[in-house]
């Protein structure tokens, strides 16, 4: 087909950008040490986790940006942005769906995420976070009846303080790199887990992030707590509304598996991208780190990045306990100026550890896609073993792959296999289908699809649906 | 069926098909033979809609309606086939989804419900056998490490399934042995039927001996020097192409 009428069909608009007009109540913008004790008190923090926020603020002023990866944008201004913006009605908060703010239900609606009909239908626990604050919260007490604990951060470090103390930091420490840091400071909300020992929980868990006031930085805190013999499966979402600024995302997530226990978490993130000229879009900084600490324990991380302007994270796992397993299977989409610099690191320190790496990364339009994976296998990591398969879909001519595989080896017995492959929709590819009457979207949406089809197949059920319809749209008019 | 008159097409700024004119009719097994060049592939891709070619003159109606208009997965499922000379591999994509995507499109566009997976894998498995294809060929990627044979064989089973009122079979013999000929031809074959216009593009007489054409037509330097009945092609593999050359010239 033609260059036109890819760029058309690139050029489909983001479909989940509206802005829900809610009073918000926002610190003015910038930074210091009055911001963090602000935020803290807000929430009325014990003194603990203002002072670990404090450290962790100290920690950051004295850090530098840093500039390695393969992505391009402007500098941010961190007195620019206001660091905490909460729904106004979070004085008095809705104890059920139906004291929730009927323009918040809607949004989620518009997002088809209709709250009440997955609850009834898929007994999917859904935390929703509409900007900084939990609104609503389902299933919480089948959970509870089951010893597993599923809440905001905020309610975590209010009602099981102890646990906060005992894991925050633990996987991610405050200093780990320049964005973890800025995040420890001041972090608004999030999701706690905690599964007891010997515990399968019950159902599935989710979480829906959704960045709705304009300038507000959004510092997710995650920590999902896994006791011995216990299994989870944790699934988050993110839609973002259009917005003209760039907005910074800085989350860390932490996950602790111990011994025996299983963790698997599964993201769909389909923050606003920004326009096709590259005009406003989200930031996304992520950390996000598992630790398999004990014996037999796995943490398999399944992503589908389809937004951002710009992506950069590496969901890893330190594969301490023996016998642990990691897991990494991603698809990243960049479309139009999109850029991403995503991958995985795969720590192994305990005996017989064993990883496996799938990673396939779309390109369209002008975007930059980059895989950027670390295999570190410790002197003591006797027996560990890796695959990694990293494959690079480039569609159009403007568009660039890069994959950036590091291996440090320090142990003779280990096995370490890597396999790349970068290949293209060409328009021969297209003008094949087309001739047996598939239109050229059914066509590319076929392609793609069949490329990330080992991705797709690790997403529990009702997410591999949505992530195939998201990819399509992000994909829509890509072709040519 | 399908009527073309004086057409000509390029491709960058290469003029390939210089006023050719052919007519087709239903029930007709046509075979288009010439040279390297003369523009046998150029006309198949032209009435498909490759837009790569850019038509400068003349026209083609398929049942009496304007075909250039229209896009190519409009034509296709109008009832064009096109089998192509190097079918793409399309890895990670189902054979069987491709097939029933097709078949489905095609369907829909007649007013048709779409079948289900029953449905299309019993008739899949017909076909196939007909071919004397491997039902695992269906869990195979679309063409992907497919041999010459094989390519071509997954071919004539798409035309078997999506049952085109006109088939352009472009180069099926070329890279085939002799058993794998024979079983494109009887798969060809069994698709002859009074409604059906099949058009073979073809290099050799060779293929002409397992699927007897009804017309046969030289095509030189884009245009169709000389038509005639199958003898035509038996002279032309007798006395090389020189001999048309020369006659169209004298």
């Amino acid at each position: 087909m033609t260059a036109e009428n890819i760029e058309s069909l690139v050029n489909k608009r983001y479909e989940h950008g509206f802005v829900t007009d809610i009073e918000t109540e926002s610190l003015p913008p910038g930074l210091n040490e009055d911001v963090v004790r602000a935020i803290s008190a807000r929430k009325k923090e014990p003194e603990f986790m203002l002072e670990w926020r404090l450290q962790a603020y100290r920690q950051w002023l004295e850090m530098v940006e840093p500039e390695w990866a393969h992505i391009h944008y402007p500098k941010i201004d961190f007195n620019s942005i206001s660091y905490y913006s909460a729904p106004k009605s979070e004085a008095d908060k809705p104890q059920s769906l139906d004291e929730v703010d009927p323009k918040l239900l809607e949004t989620y609606d518009k997002l088809g995420i209709p709250l009440h009909e997955r609850a009834r239908l898929a007994g999917v626990a859904v935390d929703a976070v509409f900007d900084s604050v939990s609104v609503a919260t389902t299933f919480k007490k089948k959970l509870y009846e089951a010893g597993v604990i599923f809440c905001s951060f905020s309610e975590a470090v209010r009602d099981h303080p102890e646990l906060v103390q005992k894991y925050l930091g633990s996987v991610v420490p405050r200093r780990d790199n320049f964005y973890a840091a800025l995040n420890s400071a001041v972090f608004s909300d999030g999701s706690f887990v905690y599964i007891p020992k010997g515990v399968r929980c019950p159902m599935e868990l989710s979480t829906y992030f959704r960045i709705n006031a304009a300038n507000t930085g959004q510092f997710e805190r995650t920590l999902i707590i896994a006791e011995k013999g216990s299994h989870v499966s944790y699934l988050e979402g993110c839609t973002a509304p259009m917005r003209d600024e760039n907005q910074l995302h800085a989350a860390v997530v932490e996950l602790v598996a111990l011994e025996d226990a299983e963790i698997k978490y599964s993201t769909v993130q389909n923050w606003y991208p920004g326009d096709e000229n590259g005009v406003g879009g989200i930031y996304n900084f992520v950390t996000k780190r598992g630790d398999c600490r004990g014996a037999n324990s796995k943490i398999s991380w399944t992503q589908v990045e389809t937004g951002s302007a710009i992506t950069w994270k590496y969901p890893s796992c330190i594969l301490r306990g023996e016998n642990s397993v990691g897991e990494f299977y991603s698809v990243a989409v960049a479309n139009n100026m999109q850029q991403a610099d995503t991958g995985t690191k795969m720590i192994h320190i305990g005996a017989n550890t064993r990883s496996t790496i799938v990673s396939k990364g779309i390109s369209a339009g002008k975007a930059q896609n980059a895989y950027r994976g670390l295999v570190k296998v410790m002197p003591q990591a006797h027996g560990a073993r890796n695959h990694t398969q990293c494959d690079s879909l480039l569609i159009g001519k403007e568009c660039g792959a890069h994959t950036f595989p590091y291996m440090e080896i320090k142990n003779p017995s280990a096995r370490i296999e890597h396999e790349a492959t970068t290949s293209k929709i060409s328009a021969n590819q297209l003008f094949y289908c087309r001739q047996r009457g598939i239109s050229e979207e059914d066509a590319v949406n076929m392609i793609v699809n069949g490329f990330c089809k080992e991705v797709f197949k690790e997403l529990p059920m009702e997410f591999a649906v949505e992530a195939q319809a998201l990819l399509n749209v992000s994909l829509e008019g890509a072709v040519g | 069926m399908l009527e073309v008159k004086n057409l000509k097409s390029r491709i960058g700024d290469t003029e390939i098909l210089r006023g050719l004119s052919l007519s087709v009719n239903a029930g007709e097994v046509h075979a288009i033979m010439g040279p390297n060049g003369s523009g046998k592939s150029t006309l198949a891709q032209v009435i498909a809609g490759h837009n790569d070619y850019v038509v400068t003159d003349g026209e083609v109606l398929f049942k009496g309606e304007d075909l250039l208009d229209l896009d190519p997965e409009i034509r296709a499922r109008e009832g064009i086939f096109l089998g192509f000379q190097y079918p793409v591999e399309i890895p990670g994509v189902n054979n069987a989804y491709l097939l029933k995507a097709a078949v489905n499109a095609k369907r829909k566009h007649q007013g048709l419900g779409e079948v289900d997976a029953f449905e299309f894998l019993k008739l899949a498995r017909e076909k196939m056998a007909i071919l004397g294809m491997d039902p695992k060929f269906l869990n195979r990627g679309v063409n992907e490490g497919f041999s010459g044979g094989e390519k071509k064989r997954n071919e004539i089973l798409q035309m078997a399934m999506l049952e085109p009122s006109l088939a352009i079979l472009d180069e099926t013999d070329s890279g085939l042995d002799i058993d794998a000929l024979k079983a494109v031809a009887e798969g060809v074959n069994t698709l002859r039927g009074p409604d059906r216009a099949i058009v073979l593009v073809t290099h050799y007489q060779r293929l002409l001996d397992y699927i007897e054409p009804d017309f046969v037509h030289v095509l030189s330097e884009g245009r169709i020097v000389k038509s005639g009945d199958k003898s035509l092609a038996l002279e032309l593999e007798e006395k090389g192409y020189d001999w048309v050359r020369e006659a169209v010239s004298a």
